[in-house]
């Protein structure tokens, strides 16, 4: 093991699938002369060429459809959103063509496609900028989501959704670029499997339920617990869809108490459906209601002070916590 | 691999028949309730896929929109897997779960059948992407009508296909309107063949009720195509005859403006070009439509014998479980 950021596993993840299968290419604005926009495809033009490294205009909805229909004839694309805020204008794209292929054509065409960037409210982007937007996609079936906190996550789930045939959505976590963390060496072959939670952290007095950058918050917040003799057990969801049920009721069971912290937002927000499942299928197992801890309803404010009183925080995490657990 | 050249003006002909017999027959069964969902004929237009078909490779690619049936016909799906695809059977060129927007054959190379208007040009893009990526020298038809040239993923997808150079003809099958919406209260243009020199893509105008001005202009496309990978635009000037979709009495236009296009039917036109030069009878002619009748009619007691899929397998087509390539 040796440590490296987040954004150096996404980029020996590409580099690594790029040179295994000469099927798959890589996709977007700014990728290739520019290196990317968060420098995550940094070297890969120079060691792969302008055939498979390819800087798009500006034209998301352009080329995600482009993605699709190499797909379609059997190749594997690797399509770039710069944020994926703007992966709204591709909306149609990411939503109807992509996931609805194999259905509407009895089978005949699945879509082996991964789309991935940052995703999640980053620092004073204001509205437009700052969208978390696993909900919006979770709620589509044919997509599988995955959204990594940490460097071996970002790289493992990256090989893996390039090798999935089916449409992947790696949403990378903006503010973890440069976090860095403990990877296998790269001559060690590195696939996690999309749908398995991990166990961040052992606990035994209450479970909080995570993914992305919620993670580190999550772990900030089990330490300062500890030192009130409260056990928190953390469990990153990873991927969002397919939902990884079992990890999570095997954490209620032992915990019985539960909070869910998730970047996006509490209407219809992943919180939401974690929540009913847990209720519906080991009620008798919980000891409190469960508490979600999430943006506030509102378009993201530019104001930097409007921006945390918004946005999860450890306060709000610790509180909930203390809630579930009547202290 | 057979090429343009050599396909038998009355095989294109009986393939055109077929077309129409089909649509009217599907026209009928939807009217008896036994087709569901929205369906759209493609009556008026059948020298314009059937010419295209004619002048390239099986191979080539195909995506169209929702006005798809004729496309898949003229592509070799029989008339039997698209009838029982409009009766939601498991037999049916997609199995009964893409219905009439939806026809995919993936053997004959027909991409789809795409009900977003405009939004399978971007795909269109990808799929001569592929055939350039790999070096191969097929061409890709993309065929789409004058309502998706305002959409932007029309634009955004000729603007990638000119900047990469990628191997598309682009078909735009003007019948006049975009559901009940003329091109002259749509569209910023004098006419539709301009929007392609905004991208720098060579376009010309075709006449759409005759097929062998299609398919000759369409020949001469895809060989300069194949020579070296670049984007073409054809607006093909057609008619449909029907309204948009089943439901739609056409109410927009003349009696007087369907006359006119009737008495320039291209089945009609071809019909009578290939007798004047001695290449078909009376009684020839007779044979084919009485052919395409028995065709038509016979898909439809298919397409009624044809099983359903069980509700459970549903769920088998929400992601793919193979192994990956």
């Amino acid at each position: 093991m040796r440590e490296i950021t987040y954004r150096q596993a996404l980029n020996e993840a590409l580099a690594e699938e790029l040179e295994r299968d000469p099927n798959v290419f890589l996709m977007g604005e700014e990728v290739a002369e520019y290196h990317g926009a968060y420098k995550v495809s940094q070297g890969l033009l120079e060691r792969f060429g302008p055939k498979r490294i390819i800087d798009t205009p500006i034209s998301e909805n352009g080329f995600a459809g482009l993605g699709v229909g190499a797909a379609m004839a059997g190749l594997r694309p690797i399509i770039e959103f710069m944020t994926w805020s703007f992966s709204l204008v591709a909306f149609d794209q990411v939503v109807n063509n992509a996931p609805n292929m194999f259905m509407m054509s009895g089978g005949q065409f699945n879509i082996p496609i991964t789309f991935r960037g940052p995703n999640g409210p980053a620092h004073q982007l204001a509205a437009t900028h700052s969208h978390a937007t696993e909900n919006l996609y979770a709620s589509v079936p044919g997509l599988k989501i995955c959204t990594p906190a940490t460097p071996r996550d970002a790289k493992g789930l990256l090989k893996t959704a390039v090798r999935d045939d089916n449409p992947v959505l790696l949403l990378e976590a903006e503010l973890l670029y440069s976090s860095k963390g403990m990877v296998e060496p790269p001559d060690e072959e590195l696939l996690i499997p999309l749908g398995q939670a991990e166990v961040k952290r052992e606990g035994s007095d209450v479970s909080i339920i995570c993914y992305a950058q919620t993670v580190p918050l999550a772990l900030n917040v089990a330490a300062q617990l500890e030192e009130e003799d409260i056990s928190a057990e953390i469990v990153d969801l990873r991927s969002i869809k397919p939902l990884d049920e079992e990890t999570i009721y095997n954490s209620v069971a032992k915990t019985h108490r539960v909070v869910i912290v998730e970047q996006d937002r509490p209407y219809c927000g992943v919180g939401a459906e974690v929540c009913y499942r847990i209720q519906k299928n080991i009620f008798d197992e919980l000891d409190a209601p469960i508490m979600r801890v999430s943006q506030d309803d509102v378009p993201m404010p530019y104001n930097e002070k409007l921006e945390k009183f918004v946005l999860p925080n450890a306060d709000k995490l610790m509180s909930a916590v203390k809630k579930v657990c009547y202290t | 691999m057979q090429r343009a050249e050599q396909r038998d003006e009355v095989e294109m002909l009986a393939l055109m028949l077929l077309i129409r017999r089909f649509e009217e027959r599907a026209s009928q069964q939807y009217q008896a309730q036994k087709i569901g969902g929205f369906c759209h004929l493609y009556i008026g237009q059948e020298a314009v896929v059937v010419g295209a078909v004619a002048a390239v490779r099986d191979d080539d690619y195909i995506i169209t929109a929702y006005r798809d049936h004729g496309h898949a016909l003229a592509r070799g799906t029989s008339a039997n897997a698209c009838m029982a695809e409009l009766f939601g059977k498991a037999t049916g060129c997609s199995q009964g779960l893409g219905g009439s927007m939806h026809f995919f054959d993936k053997k004959n190379h027909m991409y789809g059948g795409h009900a977003i208007v405009g939004a399978h040009v971007p795909l269109a893009a990808g799929l001569a992407f592929a055939s350039k990526y790999r070096d191969e020298d097929r061409v890709t038809l993309c065929f789409f009508g004058d309502g998706a040239i305002n959409q932007g993923s029309f634009h955004e997808a000729l603007n990638l296909i000119a900047l990469y150079r990628l191997p598309v003809i682009l078909i735009c099958e003007n019948n006049l309107f975009a559901m009940g919406t003329s091109v002259k209260r749509s569209t910023s243009l004098k006419q539709i063949v301009d929007r392609a020199e905004g991208y720098d893509i060579p376009g010309e105008i075709v006449d759409g009720m005759n097929f062998r001005e299609v398919r000759d202009k369409i020949a001469e496309v895809a060989a300069s195509i194949r020579k070296d990978p670049h984007p073409a635009f054809l607006e093909v000037r057609t008619y449909r005859y029907r309204g948009h979709s089943m439901s739609d009495p056409a109410s927009y236009r003349t009696k007087d403006e369907l006359e006119k296009y009737r008495l320039d039917d291209p089945i009609i036109r071809l019909r009578a070009q290939l007798t004047r030069e001695g290449k078909l009878t009376n009684e020839q002619f007779d044979a084919l439509d009485k052919k395409a009748k028995q065709a038509a009619l016979e898909s439809v007691k298919f397409a009624e014998q044809s099983p359903e899929l069980p509700v459970e397998d549903v769920y088998k087509y929400v992601y793919y479980e193979g192994n990956s390539s």
